[in-house]
């Protein structure tokens, strides 16, 4: 391969493949992308994202100031919005009630991705998790409440992991595309529970509007900060959610299962060839995804809610995909890119509350990191750092 | 496109399918006996016309309970053959009439005792598949030549509220230019990303969505709340096409429309022509399948992304101009509500093709101007399961005859020159 200067500049581990042909180096590259455990110099992963949030915060403010903000004006803005994210326990505790769930849904579409699968149902699944663990949670009496929450988090995995599993199993047998499913699973999820929610055995007695009841307090997740201030709403779902991470990195990286799902990722055909199961691939992949969507909704409910209601899943499946994709379906990096993006959502409703910003700001702020990180070529050109740009593969085309 | 031709003799698999295919229309038809024919009674009186029409129409007046068990009879007679000897390649038309007949025959028992203005729905089908076609043909550019693009949703937001501001300043035409300009500026960084910085394609896609979501929602808060101003935009009125306007049944149905369905209409003829009767089709078409090859015989490949993308973005504008200019002049948050997802399905759906696009659109479009009507005419099913049956009827079409779509081949691969 003749060196070209521009592009080994861009591409650094092209240069140890040197001599190899084109071809076979091209493949290598990938095979060897998609099974590495991601190795990341301190540059990759801390300076680029660090300059992303920086240029990411730098535009969201001349954005401020087009529509009429002075520059002071941002600057206090964003100091609520740091001051909301971290500036005292309250703050802290949002954070982290806010990242809970979204370390679940990122990972639900990482481990998604690493098995070659687009999983977009992160909201369905949510939801149908959500309304498992809302039903076990009020009509279970009289059990103690470590057994109570244990069986309203299964409850969740498996209203999830169902969900979940339709996608993969109509994929295996049929070879319809999940894309599809997963989005038209999701809307039906939604009118699903918007007819649960007026049945009278799950709707609020005395209520005319689609509330479910109240989940017992047997079945409410412990507050671990309310020593500090009873306020405090962070609940031992956090470390649950911390827990399925690393479990989600074993299976990835230690396991015969995780081995088989990256196999299938990395080129379906090939896995086939070297005797594994491609469909059987895919349905535990997905119901595991979905399961772990589901504790997700399963937490919302039983930590932050208390009862189920209309869309109680508020986008927290489509932000997964974010979380995912800014993590690079890495199940650390999820965590991280989760408490990120948690941290943005508590301190932004502080800005709009002390600041007068609207929140939606946040999701501008919140894509333009996810590009720039995912784009460290523009980050190394605007401020000239060294990187390297190797990326784990993220996601896969339609015929993945 | 390959055309492998099939052999005659059936595998076990497609033994089966055929099999599970005559029972979903034996199904049907059972469902048509039991649920539909015990409940219906007197005569079921569709409307033809339109009052404002100039040649009216007699409303078609039918007997609920016999037209019903006709109707029954013929799935059951669809179902037993596809069962027995199969429709083989066509069977994909014969269970989408089964389940035109079952509709016919929903229709029928919800109707009996009543008026139902058949026109009415027809026509709001027509324009309800417009945002969804548009989108579909958005997607359908970008990806014939390699991009993937699952930014359609953003495309259609960002457009209809462009349309909003602008058409509320300076008028309607107005909006609508700068809302197909907005689209074309986002599939600009669309392309841009993906073809110069090689980022992830599904990851700029996912991005503009979330973007143009929070940009828009945070604008509307806070300026169009306190503007009211600029965000009462003129709304397009339906234009009668001389003559054929005229004609019963079809006149109302598709030639009393606004602009946004004439255009659709054009747009997926042009497109098809273009993609596959001209030079620039081949092209785009063979930059989307084998960039390397096309590279060789001296096709620039990623201008050719470029300007496709770009196309893309300009119907896809257009299409978001259709929420705000072609129905309500106004914006509110989130507006598009998944439509530019459906869009997607759409697109999978009609494996890349315009015709099939309108073809899948038109049938989003009509089972969404369904369960309006339907919740109209009171019938004693929950609206939750009416607005769940398209979503349900896609994923039962999707996974039971489309089967595995095939993408363009290099759809999401960014092509490195060597």
């Amino acid at each position: 391969m003749a060196e070209q200067p521009g592009r080994a500049g861009l591409d650094a581990r092209d240069e140890t493949l040197g001599q190899e042909s084109v071809q076979g180096a091209s493949v290598r590259a990938a095979v060897m992308q998609s099974f590495a455990v991601d190795r990341l110099d301190w540059r990759t992963a801390f300076l680029v994202p660090g300059l992303a949030i920086f240029s990411a915060l730098v535009i969201g403010g001349l954005i401020l100031m087009a529509t009429g903000s002075s520059f002071s004006d941002v600057l206090s803005a964003y100091r609520a919005l740091f001051m909301g994210a971290f500036g005292s326990w309250r703050a802290i505790s949002e954070t982290l009630v806010a990242a809970t769930p979204l370390i679940l849904a990122g990972l639900a579409v990482a481990l998604a991705f690493r098995a070659g699968l687009f999983n977009i149902g992160g909201e369905g699944q949510i939801l149908i998790g959500g309304l498992f663990a809302v039903i076990l949670g009020f009509s279970i009496s009289g059990v103690p409440a470590p057994l109570h929450i244990t069986l309203a988090l299964l409850g969740g995995v498996l209203g999830g992991a169902i969900w979940g599993a339709i996608p993969g199993y109509l994929k295996a047998k049929t070879g319809a595309h999940e894309v599809i499913t997963t989005i038209m699973l999701n809307f039906i999820a939604l009118r699903l529970l918007d007819y649960l929610l007026l049945r009278s055995f799950i709707q609020r007695e005395g209520r005319n509007d689609p509330v479910s009841e109240s989940i017992l307090p047997s079945a409410q997740l412990p507050r671990f900060l309310t020593p500090v201030d009873p306020s405090l709403r962070v609940h031992i779902g956090i470390f649950i959610a911390i827990a399925i991470a690393a479990l989600t990195q074993w299976l990835l990286f230690r396991t015969k299962l995780g081995f088989e799902m990256r196999a299938v990722g990395a080129n379906p055909v090939a896995a086939k060839y070297a005797g594994i199961n491609v469909g059987r691939s895919y349905v535990i992949t997905m119901a595991i995804a979905g399961g772990m969507a589901g504790v997700a909704g399963a937490l919302q409910i039983l930590g932050v809610l208390g009862r189920a209601t209309p869309g109680f899943s508020a986008r927290l499946g489509f932000d997964g995909i974010a979380v995912a994709l800014l993590g690079r379906s890495n199940p650390y990096g999820v965590v991280l890119a989760a408490l990120l993006f948690g941290a943005l959502r508590a301190g932004g409703q502080e800005m709009q509350a002390t600041a007068n910003v609207g929140i939606d700001i946040i999701a501008v702020i919140q894509a333009l990191i996810i590009i720039f990180v995912a784009a460290p070529a523009l980050i190394r050109a605007i401020y000239r750092v060294k990187a390297s740009s190797a990326q784990a593969p993220i996601s896969k085309g339609w015929s993945g | 496109m390959s055309t492998v031709k099939q052999a005659k003799v059936l595998t076990k698999g497609q033994r089966r399918r055929a099999q599970i295919l005559g029972v979903i229309m034996l199904l049907l038809s059972v469902a048509v006996v039991w649920l539909f024919i015990p409940n219906a009674a007197g005569q079921a009186t569709f409307g033809l016309s339109t009052p404002d029409e100039a040649i009216q129409l007699d409303p078609l007046v039918v007997p609920a309970t016999g037209s019903l068990w006709f109707l029954a009879a013929v799935l059951a007679f669809l179902g037993g053959t596809q069962f027995f000897r199969g429709f083989q390649s066509k069977a994909t038309i014969f269970l989408g009439v089964a389940l035109l007949i079952f509709v016919a025959a929903l229709l029928v028992w919800a109707t009996a005792g009543k008026d139902f203005s058949l026109i009415g729905m027809l026509s709001s089908t027509i324009a309800r598949c417009v945002p969804i076609a548009l989108g579909a043909l958005a997607g359908i550019l970008c990806e014939r030549s390699g991009v993937i693009n699952i930014a359609i949703e953003g495309m259609l937001l960002g457009g209809a509220f462009v349309g909003v501001v602008v058409g509320s300043l300076v008028g309607g035409i107005g909006g609508l230019l700068a809302a197909t300009a907005s689209g074309a500026v986002l599939a600009w960084f669309l392309a841009f990303f993906a073809i110069r910085y090689r980022v992830d394609q599904i990851i700029v896609g996912i991005v503009i969505n979330i973007f143009v979501l929070g940009l828009t929602s945070f604008l509307t808060a806070q300026v169009l709340v306190s503007r009211p101003d600029l965000n009462d935009a003129p709304i397009l009125t339906a234009w009668q096409i001389p003559i054929l306007g005229d004609i019963p049944i079809i006149g109302p149905t598709f030639f009393n429309q606004t602009w946004f369905v004439y255009a659709t209409f054009i747009l997926v003829a042009l497109i098809a022509f273009g993609l596959f009767r001209t030079r620039w089709g081949l092209r785009t078409r063979s930059v989307g399948e084998n960039p390397k090859a096309a590279d060789t015989v001296g096709i620039n490949v990623n201008r050719t992304r470029y300007i496709a993308v770009t196309l893309g973005g300009l119907v896809g504008g257009f299409a978001g101009a259709w929420f705000t200019i072609g129905t309500v002049g106004r914006f509110d948050e989130n507006m598009t509500g998944g439509r530019g997802f459906i869009a997607l399905a759409a697109m999978i759906f009609a494996r890349w093709n315009p015709i099939g696009a309108l073809a899948a659109a038109t049938v989003f479009g009509f089972s969404d101007s369904l369960q309006q009507k339907l919740a109209v005419l009171q019938v004693p099913i929950p609206s939750e399961f009416l607005a769940m049956a398209p979503y349900l009827v896609t994923i039962v079409v999707v996974a039971g005859l489309v089967g595995r779509a095939r993408a363009p081949a290099a759809d999401g691969q960014p092509y490195v020159k060597e």
